[in-house]
């Protein structure tokens, strides 16, 4: 259980170094999106307004104050990934290094992140007031007819932790433990 | 008592109303902390207890800062009882409800997490088409009114099952769907959780008393030895999958099993399951007969 700091954007060296169970904390920049921003950059073929290279994308949709035309952080925090687990190749297509989120991700996105060499990143789910405050500012929003499903940049500080959940390597933590868990119950009779 | 409560009566509760959603949001119960504090003490796993550790920060900022735990504002659900001599008029509580929700979103501001089911549009109020979700009940003899809020997050509702099982499937196939149920859902409901089990009723009543069960202190046991048995026993065996906080490995990954039942026809043996995330958040608003509030858990 080695600790990383890392800072965005990420390279291939930073990624290819983690392994299920490390655990991450993150300065620079982070992107925010969900079930909404994923339907309409890979459903509906909308062209996605940033660059997303070496980027650390979140599921998550935040709480937020309009001040004029820009938006102020109420409470930012973290939702479940397997829901917006087919948009993983898509997003590692565009040159996302790794997703980030709560829950996991299933087996094909696995194998997506050995092929194009990215990781999948949980955060404890429901602290969002943690989080809330690693976020320095919100430095932009695109999409937002979609509020709360815009597409957000985060300026981020000390972020985490994140526990690598899924590496580089084909090891996936949230399956292993299910299956070790299933086998537990069901030696138990249930 | 014949007379009604004053008109005034109902602004108050809506007041109330959106004092205590948002306090709901920021402020979790103490039955919860002390569960969440047990399991962190217990757990010898290394990423589990740097689950745990920043859950009990998390607590901590939320408190110091007046910030929400979550970010999931969730569906609004209330479980109302009024008293039969409280003078309480319920058309008139359900709008103040609904209005004290609405209020609470927009003077925060809370993000809005109630959308359409078809256009998927958001109000951007938390309420819409019959939501927020209201369970009333009705108390012989009570001179008061309860409103208790579960602001319910979705990754853990997202985790909700409901099945009818066969009479000959006993109460070892109840045991088995709901160990199987939880386990299987990983960290999607964010553990460790509160297990709500409803047992018997029609398809509709058990799954209310599944989220019924939720509603309940954390580790409160049923009265009825029986059940309280069925509690402690499937506790035990969701914590021995070690499946663990957030589904990553450890020791804890069910705080409590709260089972509620019903009484069930002679075909049937239905069985429901509704979880509640770590965050299980919850507040409760009590109405005296002289119009007397008292906000608690």
């Amino acid at each position: 259980m080695a600790e990383y700091r890392l800072t965005t954007p990420l390279d291939e060296a930073q990624v290819m170094a983690l392994r299920a169970g490390d655990v991450v904390w993150v300065d620079g920049h982070i992107f925010g999106l969900r079930d909404a921003t994923l339907i309409r950059m890979f459903d509906q073929g909308v062209p996605v307004p940033t660059d997303l290279t070496g980027a650390i994308c979140l599921h998550t949709a935040p709480g937020v104050r309009q001040v004029g035309d820009r938006f102020v952080k109420v409470s930012i925090g973290t939702t479940t990934s397997t829901r917006m687990n087919r948009f993983t190749g898509p997003l590692l297509q565009l040159g996302v290094r790794a997703i980030a989120g709560k829950g996991g991700l299933l087996e094909d996105a696995t194998r997506l992140l050995q092929q194009y060499r990215g990781v999948y990143l949980g955060l404890v789910g429901g602290t969002a007031a943690a989080e809330t405050t690693q976020i320095e500012e919100i430095e932009a929003v695109w999409w937002t007819d979609l509020m709360p499903e815009c597409l957000w940049k985060f300026r981020v500080k000390d972020f985490g932790p994140l526990i690598v959940g899924i590496d580089a390597y084909g090891n996936n933590l949230y399956l292993q433990t299910k299956a070790e868990a299933l086998r537990r119950v069901q030696a138990l009779g249930y | 008592m014949e007379r009604g409560w004053p008109l005034e009566q109902y602004e108050a509760v809506t007041e109330a109303v959106a004092h205590l959603y948002v306090k709901a949001l920021k402020d979790l119960p103490p039955d919860v902390r002390a569960a969440l504090e047990a399991a962190r003490s217990r757990e010898s796993s290394g990423v589990g207890r740097t689950i745990l550790q920043t859950i009990e920060r998390n607590i901590a900022i939320a408190d110091e800062q007046s910030l929400l735990i979550c970010q999931d504002t969730g569906t609004p659900v209330y479980f109302v009882e009024v008293g039969e001599e409280s003078g309480c008029n319920p058309i008139r509580l359900e709008r103040a409800i609904r209005e004290g929700t609405e209020r609470a979103t927009r003077e925060h501001p809370l993000r809005s997490s109630v959308v359409s089911p078809i256009s998927r549009q958001n109000r951007q109020t938390n309420t819409g088409y019959r939501v927020p979700v209201i369970h009333w009940e009705f108390v012989a003899g009570s001179p008061n009114v309860e409103i208790l809020v579960i602001p319910k997050g979705s990754g853990s509702e997202n985790m909700s099952y409901f099945r009818m099982l066969l009479p000959a499937d006993g109460v070892a196939g109840v045991k088995r769907f709901v160990v199987e149920s939880v386990v299987g859902s990983g960290g999607n409901p964010c553990p460790p959780v509160i297990v709500g089990v409803g047992l018997g009723g029609s398809a509709d009543l058990c799954m209310l008393l599944a989220k019924k069960a939720i509603a309940r202190p954390c580790g409160s046991i049923n009265p009825d030895p029986e059940v309280a048995g069925l509690e402690q026993e499937l506790l035990e065996a969701i914590n021995q999958s070690g499946l663990g906080p957030m589904g990553l490995g450890g020791a804890t990954t069910a705080l409590a099993v709260h089972v509620e039942h019903a009484a069930t026809h002679i075909s049937q043996n239905p069985v429901a399951v509704n979880i509640q995330c770590w965050a299980a958040r919850r507040g409760r608003l009590t109405i005296g007969p002289e119009g007397e509030m008292a906000i608690g858990y």
